[in-house]
């Protein structure tokens, strides 16, 4: 049990979790991250990282190695694709369960946990993913040369990815929930002068239909409630990011949107306890934004611990 | 060539070693994408685990994918990456697009046993 102590446990792997790794591990902290997805966490989606201080150019998968193995050679722990089952964060001694087994404790502890691809959450959709269904144009745009295909959404990823897929697909219908886009007005002019491109506004797909493959959708107006059903070979999922909170609810001041909410040094309104990255309430977020928090996070968490110990010790 | 540290199928004669020589193989056929790299991401983290099994990735793009693009058990996919679990030689299993690290070892406890 002794072994599963340790001063800072981070929760998340992307660039804050492995940069307050870093700060915090070679600051002499016992320091645990604790990621249920794959260390890097979305910036290993990157295909090229050219705005990156100080790199010219590098793959999102080579940068979070290098991250990765700069926190190992400090000392920092790595634990990844795991599941966290329980959490006790109010306690002086901070408790964290992984996979209904293992428990960990630390004095302070690091939410890092960063956001996820938004899914339409319909019938259907778990069934044909990769079967008709993606969210990532430049992975299965060609495997839908000469097909019919919707992309759902309304922002600038929707927008772009829908002029983008038009290299392969016969048509494009854009089927969106609001009666006007939240994408720029360059990217939504380039997908209204687009000939193969046409929309279906107010409207959300409901549910997926198909044997072995995705083979219709079935479209709600979101105005009439009146239903139809398009024949279409695939659907390109663009309706933004949310962050990975859930288990934060009701622990942690979350915003509306689900976004932790910070005070300057990034610590939440629990004592101890910290926030960084896209999971946080903020404005911009780039792998830059998320190491900037991870550094404040850290610091701060071990300007936290030693203010510990010095009461312990006066 | 795939930037991750499995172990790659470089060859047709390659995979057919891989699959005469072990009984239970996993490949990961895909590229360096959002859908492709977490998976890749879970074979590096589990393969210490699975000492019975073959972990490799193959190069969606690269002249001997069609390996196992062509297999009819991908014939509906379309969805990156092509994840086909072999037991010795047959294909018990093949996944389209992003899979958890949970999904995965459910196909490897079934199909290899832990």
């Amino acid at each position: 049990m002794d072994n599963n102590n340790y001063d800072v446990i981070v929760i998340g792997g992307g660039p804050a979790g492995l940069t307050a790794g870093i700060y915090l591990a070679r600051g002499k902290m016992k320091t645990l991250i604790l990621n249920e997805g794959t260390a890097g966490g979305q910036m290993v989606l990157t295909h090229e990282v050219a705005n990156y201080p100080g790199v010219e150019s590098i793959s999102g998968y080579q940068l979070s190695n290098i991250m990765k193995n700069q926190a190992k050679n400090f000392g920092c722990v790595i634990k990844s694709n795991l599941k966290i089952t329980g959490l006790n964060l109010e306690s002086e001694v901070k408790t964290v369960e992984v996979n209904n087994k293992d428990i960990y404790t630390a004095q302070a502890v690091i939410l890092a946990t960063g956001g996820r691809s938004r899914t339409l959450h319909v019938p259907g959709e778990d069934k044909f993913k990769g079967k008709g269904i993606s969210y990532c144009a430049t992975c299965d745009g060609d495997f839908f040369q000469d097909k019919d295909i919707i992309v759902v959404g309304g922002g600038n990823s929707a927008l772009e990815e829908a002029v983008s897929l038009t290299k392969y697909a016969s048509s494009v219908t854009i089927v969106h929930q609001f009666d006007n886009f939240q994408a720029f007005q360059h990217a939504v002019e380039e997908a209204e002068r687009n000939e193969k491109i046409s929309f279906i506004m107010e409207s959300k797909i409901i549910e997926f239909i198909g044997e072995e493959s995705l083979e219709k959708v079935v479209i709600e107006n979101q105005k009439t409630k009146e239903t139809f059903e398009k024949e279409i070979n695939g659907v390109f999922i663009f309706i933004g990011y949310e962050p990975n909170t859930e288990k934060f609810k009701g622990i942690v001041e979350l915003n509306k949107w689900n976004e932790i909410v910070t005070k300057n040094n990034l610590e939440t309104n629990i004592p101890g306890v910290f926030a960084a990255g896209d999971s946080i309430q903020k404005r911009y977020r780039q792998i830059t934004t998320a190491v900037a928090d991870g550094t404040v996070a850290a610091l701060g968490a071990m300007e936290y611990i030693n203010n510990l110990h010095a009461l312990v010790q006066a | 060539m795939l930037h991750t540290n499995l172990k790659h199928v470089a060859s047709e004669q390659e995979f057919n070693e891989l699959l005469q020589n072990n009984e239970n193989v996993m490949v990961c056929c895909g590229r360096m994408g959002p859908m492709c790299v977490p998976v890749y991401g879970v074979m590096e983290e589990i393969e210490s685990e699975y000492k019975h099994v073959a972990f490799r990735d193959l190069e969606f793009d690269g002249p001997h994918a069609h390996v196992i693009r062509s297999l009819p058990e991908c014939k509906n996919f379309s969805g990156l990456p092509f994840t086909v679990y072999f037991k010795n030689g047959k294909v018990v299993k093949a996944t389209s697009s992003i899979q958890s690290m949970e999904q995965v070892t459910d196909i490897l406890n079934e199909n290899f046993g832990k």
